[in-house]
Order: C-alpha cells, then structure tokens, then sequence
C-alpha cells in the first residue's frame, strides 16, 4: 500500500455531526475524460468556445424531460434535515458535500437562467451565472457524490441529491468535461463487453479454471458455461465477479447454485457486464444503449430468464430500468420476474428445500451483513416492500449460524454508501473513498468490538472492491468482506441433493 | 385619502391574487406535465397506487421523514405549519358570513396560534445562526422569508392584542373584494402593514422556495409505484429516443456486417 498523502479520520466517540471545514475537499479533482473517450460516446472532446451557453441550454433540455430535476430545484426551503447525513460530509467535513450545498451548485445557475427571481435579484436567492469557477466547483463536487440517495430519505419532499449529481454530470459530459473513470469504462462495455475490459477467449478461459478449481476442491463437476445458446437463464454478473477477490467466490456460489438446481444457465461474452456506468453519467441514452445488449442476447440465446448476479447500481438498473429501456421482455417466461436478483432465486429454492445446506461450515465466522444503497434505496427483492433487505438476510440466515445486524441507523433504508459508489471507484478519489467510507467503518467497527464479528457481507462488486481497498486503513482486515453467495457457496452440500 | 387607500389595497389585492393565481398555475403545469423519464421512487415504497395517498399523507401531516431526521427542526417546522394552518383557518371569519359554528370553536385557538406560529419561526431562525451547517446553507432570500412571516405574525398580533381595528369593517371589505363591490377599508397603521405584508407573500409565493407547498406531491421519489418489473413504464421522449438511437446502431451493424 503507498502511502496516503492523507489522514484516516478517526472513530467517533459520539457520531454526532462534525462541525464544517471550508475547502476541505477543494483539492481533490477526479481525472477529466480524454477527448477519444469523450467523442466516442457522442460528447464533445473538450471544453470549447460558447460551453457556458451550452451548458445552459442543456439544463434548460433537461428540465423539459425530467420532472425530478424540476421540482427538486425549486422545491428546497433549506431546512437543513440533510447536511448531516452524507458520507461523504461526516468524513470530510467540506461543507459542499453537504446534500443541499451539493444541490445549490446547480441550483444557483438553475436559479440565474431559468426563474424570475433570480433573473431580476441574483445576489439575493443566491444565483449565480455558469462561468470556470462554477463548472470547477461542480466538477469536483459532482464527483464528491456517490448518488446514493441517503440524502433522500431525510428530506421532508424526499429530493435526491443524486438526481441533480446526475444531470449536472450529464451537462459536463455534454460540454466536454467528463470523468475519465467512468466514460473509458462505458467505452470498454460498448467495444468488448464488460467494464474490464476482459475480450470473450479470456472469459472462457476463466470460467475453465472456475470448474477446474471447485472440482479440485469438491470433486463435483460444476459447469460455468459461456455463451451456451439454449439455456433456461442468462445470467449477468459484474465483470469483477469473474477473477477480483472477493467477487469470484461469489460466482462460484452462483454456480454451485444453479448446479443443484438443475438449472441450466449461461453467461454472455458480448453482454459480460451487469453494471451500467451510463446511470452515474446520468445519461439514458447511453443507459439504453447499455440496457440493450441484454436484450439482444438474451433474444439470441433463447433464454427463459434473466438473472442478476450481487451488483447494486446495476440492480437498480436492472430492476427499474431494464423493462423500460430494453422491454417489454414478453419472449421470457412469463412465471417469473424479469429480470430476476441471484438472491431471489436462491431465497426461492432454500424456501423450497431445493438445497442442501450445512450452515455449520461457516461456524468458523461471525457475519454481519452491508446493505448497499442502490439495492436498499433504489430497487426491490422479492414481492414485498422492503424485501431488498429481508431476502439478503434470509439467505445469510439459512447458510450461516452467528449473524448480527450493525447499528440500525446505519443498515435498511439509512444505511450508508461503502464510499466508493457511482462512480468514484477510482484511485485518483482515495482520499474521498477512504473519508467518505468513516460512517460504515464505525458501525462495523462497533460490531466488531462487541459481538466478535469476522465478515461483513455485501453483495455489490463496487462495495466489495471498495471495502477490500479501505479496511486496512482502519485497521481492519481487508479479507472481512465477502460475497454472499461466497458463504451460501461454502455451504453447500454438493451431491447432497442429487 | 381614506378612498385612496381603500381603492389602492383593493388593487393591490386583485394583482396579487392575480399574481398568485397565475403564478401558481404556470409552475404547477410545469411540475404536472414535464414527464419523468424513470422510475424512481425511493425504496421502500407502495407497490400499488393505493399507498401512494398513504405515503404522501404522513409527509404532508406529520413531516415522518423529517421527524426521522431531525427532531429540532421537526419540532419548530410542525410547530409553525399547524399554527399557521390553525391562524389561516381563523381568518376564514373575514371573508364567511355568516360565520358557522365550527369556526367560532377555533377562534380561542387561532388566537393563540398566533403566538405558537411565531415561536416556531424564532426557532427555524434560530437554527440558521447557531448550527453552523446551516448558517451555511442559508441565503439572504431564506432571511427575508422568515422576516416577512414574523412580521406578518406579529402585526397580525398586534391587532389582536395592542391596538385593535374595526374588524366589522375589514370583513366588509374583503367580502366587497369577492363581490367586485369595493367597501371601505380601515385606515390603522398596523391594519395596513399586515396587509402589505400578506400582499408581498403573495407575489413571492410562486417565484420563492414557498413552492415546496404544491411540489410536495410532485416528487417522483415519492409519489411514484414501485412496480417497474410488473408493469412497463414509459414516455414518449424515451420511446422516441430508443427507437432514433437503434434504427441508427442497427443500420451500423447491418453495414459492418456486409463489409465483413
């Protein structure tokens, strides 16, 4: 690990809000996109003469197609409810990742162009007209956001600051002054297939290993086929769950899933990706463009279902989404839910007594379990409200003995973002993802302290990179996150049910 | 000058109102029809429309997601929203004739609401020069507003309470207005800045962050149904968008493919 240029901010005693440092965050700058990246993905290269008018104009595009972005930019009475509830603000203490502070960088040019009273007395609502320093303090800070939406459930009207992250995102696209992070990922998934990078022999290659590996270890042949036209479930799983620790154990458990299932199932070369990189541009035209490789393959393929694999934002996507992107599916099986979460249909086949499980293999560990935001805040497992937090717990219940829950102010709907979401996994923001993961570190940290907890469970590959990167510098061990289809996979009894 | 005085308040109201009304509609079709390209209510929410009304009711009565965030700012907000609605309420004795019953029974209440709207306000200010988070966040405009509401609270107490006006003569006043039949106005001091006051609230109302009041219901992370797998949600900007998009991607693909 070099060496942080930075300070781990220390636990809490009292997890009260801190008190605001100006500027505390005004050095950190994400890299700006390279104009190849920006115009492959129909965006201007770089900033150029006239972008002040055509960033207006394009807010003025947005307002007219989203209803959110309206009524959130004139509905804010800052009433304070949410400055303290970001990550990202208690790690830092920058007063512009307070939600509301956050908003007003947008809404201060909203305010100037588009209302009366900013118009006539700009000084006094706080307007302010689009120039460098405004663009240079939404580029930062719009890149200080995880689009989270924990901000949300605080406010009285319920505005999401991540609705205004991403359209401020979509209008510095729009000019020329994109994320280099995000937009070479969406390049990637367009020209190979996933977020990685990773071409379809290399897939192959790697799923050849997967069932030499469990076959080693269980002398059970468990298939992970690739691109095998004909069967019964695609399956679409972040490219990270192919060969990144602690991913892969995870799509192992997937695997030995289906296996006892008897379920026939197949991964994509040319869909790999469950991720869609376009939500954290705010873009829905490249969300669509995105969205529609699933169709094609899962059209092509002739599959019945569409499965996803432990992936938060491309959850939310998946599920509130992908029906409208790239629906209507009506060529799936209609007895199931398009598409489907992987923990869906395990909850489905434990509650149906179609596995064989011995929790006892994972005595060895206490387990405590991450609600990631996007799967929390932004979708839904299962037919009931609030079953994105019943049917991961359900499934970790079945397969594990010693389960704790962390502080719940910190889980469900208010759980915290690991740090690292919408588009911030990048080195280049680790100062922010290490500060902006405090919230999260405490609580698991508490758990730790009192209950003995050994892993926490997540079922995201972006908090699962991130907790991987961030636990050491809380003096934690980066190999306490887990999948949770890595403890249903050790659990597992092979054979037992055959 | 009494004449002078009446007609300009008689003006002044029907512009007002005017401004108010017109106001308020433009913004209001604005929230109605600009289309919300996704589905994205925050979860956990109503799967059906029937919790939709629930939803919304516990945050337009109760203020439940900001009693879960703050107790501070819930207890002054809550304070100063149901003394407002109970003074409001109170005023309905100026304009109905004659006045039913129920309203002679919030009389007493509206009376002292009064006051309870005013601590609420002291408290909300308050907040803005003491939690350093907020002294932040709050602007020159979110000063004036809170200024304009103690004022108007405080002349309306004044009123009441120091120097009292002909409240006879007010009522035939604002029941002239409604009829288009001007009555004279009283001409006290404190009658007339209270007036003003209102009047000011009411042009601002449509232009200011006073429009949290009709955007309530208009929020998508609220009021939307969570059923995006069940049902198929989409508009026609989107719809016209994917179908541009992929006629263009798939004439590429034909092309490349007929180079190959």
């Amino acid at each position: 690990m070099a060496k942080p240029t930075f300070d781990t901010p220390e636990y809490r005693e009292f997890p009260s809000p801190p008190a605001i440092e100006e500027g505390a965050m005004e050095h950190l700058e994400t890299y700006i996109a390279k104009p190849e990246h920006q115009e492959a993905l129909g965006w201007a290269g770089e900033l150029e003469e006239g972008w002040e008018q055509r960033a207006v104009d394009k807010l003025g595009d947005l307002l007219g197609k989203n209803k959110a972005l309206r009524v959130y930019l004139d509905s804010c009475v800052k009433c304070g409810a949410c400055t303290d509830k970001c990550h990202y603000f208690i790690g830092t203490r920058d007063p512009k990742n307070m939600p509301v502070a956050r908003q007003d960088l947008l809404r201060s040019v909203y305010r100037r162009y588009f209302t009366l009273s900013g118009k006539l007395f700009p000084d006094l609502v706080g307007a302010k007209d689009m120039n460098k320093e405004v663009l240079d303090d939404w580029y930062k800070y719009y890149h200080q956001c995880s689009e989270c939406r924990r901000c949300s459930v605080f406010c009285p009207y319920g505005i999401d600051t991540a609705e205004i992250t991403m359209a401020a995102r979509d209008i510095m696209n729009h000019i020329g002054m994109g994320q280099k992070y995000t937009n070479e990922i969406l390049g990637k998934v367009h020209k190979i297939g996933n977020n990685l990078g990773l071409p379809g022999p290399a897939l192959m290659d790697t799923m050849e290993g997967l069932e030499e590996d469990v076959f080693d270890d269980d002398g059970v042949a468990v298939k992970f086929p690739v691109d095998m036209h004909g069967a019964d479930v695609l399956l679409v799983t972040p490219s990270a769950d192919f060969f990144a620790e602690p991913h892969v154990d995870g799509l192992i458990g997937y695997g030995k899933v289906f296996h006892q299932a008897g379920i026939s199932w197949t991964v994509s070369s040319y869909a790999s990706e469950a991720a869609n990189f376009a939500l954290f541009a705010g873009s829905t035209e490249q969300m669509h463009k995105v969205a529609r490789r699933i169709r094609k393959v899962a059209q092509e393929f002739g599959v019945k279902r569409i499965i996803f694999g432990e992936c938060g934002h491309a959850w939310r996507v998946a599920y509130s989404f992908l029906n409208t992107l790239a629906g209507p599916f009506d060529f799936l099986d209609p007895k199931y839910p398009v598409p489907q979460h992987i923990l869906e249909f395990t909850h489905d086949l434990i509650n149906r007594g179609a596995l064989a499980l011995d929790p006892s293999a994972n005595d060895d560990k206490v387990v405590t379990f991450h609600d990631s935001c996007n799967v929390a805040r932004a979708s839904r497992m299962g037919t009931k409200p609030g079953g994105q937090f019943d049917i991961p717990r359900a499934v970790i219940r079945a397969v594990v003995n010693n389960y704790v829950d962390m502080d719940p102010e910190t889980t469900h709907e208010k759980t915290f973002c690991c740090g690292g979401g919408g588009g911030l996994l990048t080195d280049d923001l680790l100062e922010l993802r290490v500060k902006g993961a405090l919230p999260r570190m405490e609580a698991l940290h508490e758990v730790v302290q009192s209950h003995g907890v050994t892993h926490m469970a997540a079922i995201c590959a972006i908090c699962k990179t991130q907790f991987a990167k961030v636990l050491p510098y809380y003096g934690m061990q980066m190999d306490m996150i887990t999948s949770v289809h890595h403890l249903v996979g050790d659990a597992i009894i092979l054979g037992g049910k055959e | 000058m009494d004449v002078v005085i009446t007609y300009a308040y008689a003006g002044m109201f029907y512009l007002a109102g005017l401004i108010l009304l017109a106001g308020l509609a433009w913004k209001v079709s604005r929230f109605a029809f600009t289309p919300a390209p996704l589905k994205i209510p925050v979860t956990p929410a109503p799967v059906t429309w029937v919790g939709v009304p629930v939803r919304l009711g516990k945050e337009i009565i109760f203020f439940a997601s900001l009693f879960k965030s703050n107790k501070w700012i819930w207890l002054f907000a809550a304070l100063f929203h149901a003394a407002l609605l109970l003074v409001l309420i109170r005023h309905l004795r100026y304009i109905i004739e004659p006045v039913p019953y129920w309203l002679t029974l919030a009389q007493p209440f509206g009376v002292y609401a009064g006051f309870a709207m005013l601590a609420g306000l002291a408290g909300l200010w308050a907040r803005r020069f003491i939690v350093d988070r907020v002294r932040y966040i709050t602007g020159v405009s979110d000063h004036l507003m809170l200024l304009l509401l103690v004022l108007i609270g405080f002349s309306g107490l004044m009123m009441k309470f120091v120097s009292r006006t002909d409240v006879i003569q007010v009522k035939a006043f604002f029941q002239g207005l409604i009829y288009f039949q001007i009555q004279p106005l009283p001409t006290d001091i404190p009658l007339l800045v209270h007036l003003s006051l209102v009047i000011t609230l009411m042009i601002v109302f449509p232009f200011s962050k006073l429009l949290h009041a009709p955007g309530i219901v208009f929020m998508p992370s609220r009021y939307q149904v969570d059923n995006a797998r069940e049902k198929r949600y989409i508009v026609r900007w989107v719809a016209k968008m994917m179908q541009q998009m992929d006629e263009k991607d798939d004439a590429a693909a034909q092309k490349a493919a007929e180079k190959a």
